[in-house]
C-alpha cells in the first residue's frame, strides 16, 4: 500500500509553511537563507510527487534544473552575505536598517 | 511497509525542519537542515526518483550545507546570538504560517487530486528514460543552465574581489 498523492502534497505544504515561518520569525540572515532553501525543497517534493503519480518524467527533469539553479543561488547569496558582513560587521536583519524610512 | 516508511520519513523531515527554525545555535540549524534533506532524499527514493535523491544528497547535503557551515565558521557565529524576537512579530509569523499551511492544505484536499496508481518501472529503465529526455527534449535548457552556472561563478568571484578592494 503506497501513500497517496494527497499525503505527499500535504507534507510538502507543511514543509513550505515551516520554511515560511522561519523566514518571518528569525533575525539571522543565514538562518533565513536556510529556511528559503527549505521552501525550495518543499516545492521540489511536490513536483516529484505529481510527476510520479501522473507517470511522466517532466517534473523530475524540472527538479533537476531547480537543483542546479539552487546551487548557483546559494553560492551567490552566501557571497553577498559575506560581503554584507564585511561592510557592516553584522548579519542580524534588524541592524541592517539603512533603507528604513 | 511503504506507509510506515513514509510516516517515519515525513515525521523526521518535519521535526528537523522545525529544528532549523527554532534552534538557537546556527550550527545546529545547519545540522538539522542536513537531516531534513536526508529525509527528503528518502522520500524521493520512495517516489522512485533515485537519480534525484542521489543529486539531492550530493548537491544539497554535500555542497550547500558544507558551504553554509564554512560561512558560519568564517563569520564566527559559533556562540549563537540569543534569538531576540518580539512577541508581536513572532505571533504574526506563526499566524501567517498557519494560514499558509491551511490554505495550501485546503487547496490540496478540495482540489480532488485525481491520480491513478503510479506506474511501476524498473530502476534502469527509468534512469534511461530520464537521460533520454534530458538530452533530446530538454537539450537547450541543459545548455542554458550550464551557462547560468558559469555566470554565477563569475559573479561570485566579482563580488568577493570588489569587497576585498573596498575594504583596503
Amino acid at each position: 500500500m503506497t501513500p497517496s498523492l494527497d499525503a505527499y502534497v500535504l507534507l510538502s505544504a507543511a514543509l513550505f509553511a515551516v520554511g515560511f515561518l522561519g523566514v518571518l520569525v528569525r533575525r539571522n540572515t543565514l538562518v533565513i537563507y536556510m529556511c528559503l532553501e527549505l521552501m525550495l525543497v518543499a516545492a521540489t517534493l511536490a513536483l516529484v510527487a505529481f510527476s510520479r503519480f501522473n507517470a511522466t518524467e517532466d517534473g523530475d527533469v524540472f527538479v533537476f534544473f531547480i537543483l542546479t539553479v539552487a546551487a548557483a543561488e546559494v553560492a551567490v547569496g552566501l557571497a553577498i552575505i559575506v560581503a554584507l558582513f564585511r561592510a557592516r560587521q553584522t548579519v542580524q536583519v534588524d541592524r541592517l536598517d539603512s533603507l528604513r524610512h | 511497509m511503504y506507509q510506515v516508511a513514509f510516516t517515519t520519513l515525513s515525521v523526521l523531515t518535519l521535526v528537523c525542519a522545525l529544528g532549523v527554525v527554532l534552534n538557537k545555535n546556527v550550527v545546529n540549524s545547519a545540522m538539522c537542515l542536513l537531516l531534513c534533506l536526508a529525509g527528503i532524499a528518502g522520500l524521493f527514493v520512495q517516489l522512485h526518483a533515485y537519480f534525484l535523491a542521489f543529486i539531492l544528497v550530493l548537491v544539497y547535503a554535500g555542497a550547500v550545507v558544507a558551504l553554509f557551515l564554512f560561512i558560519i565558521m568564517l563569520l564566527d557565529m559559533q556562540g549563537g546570538q540569543p534569538w531576540s524576537f518580539r512577541v508581536l512579530q513572532a505571533l504574526a509569523g506563526f499566524i501567517a504560517a498557519a494560514l499558509l499551511a491551511t490554505g495550501l492544505d485546503l487547496l490540496a484536499v478540495r482540489g480532488r487530486l485525481e491520480a491513478g496508481p503510479p506506474l511501476g518501472h524498473a530502476v534502469g529503465s527509468s534512469l534511461k528514460l530520464y537521460a533520454y529526455q534530458l538530452f533530446t527534449t530538454y537539450l537547450l535548457p541543459v545548455q542554458v543552465i550550464g551557462f547560468l552556472l558559469l555566470v554565477a561563478m563569475v559573479g561570485v568571484v566579482v563580488i568577493s574581489r570588489r569587497t576585498a578592494e573596498g575594504s583596503e
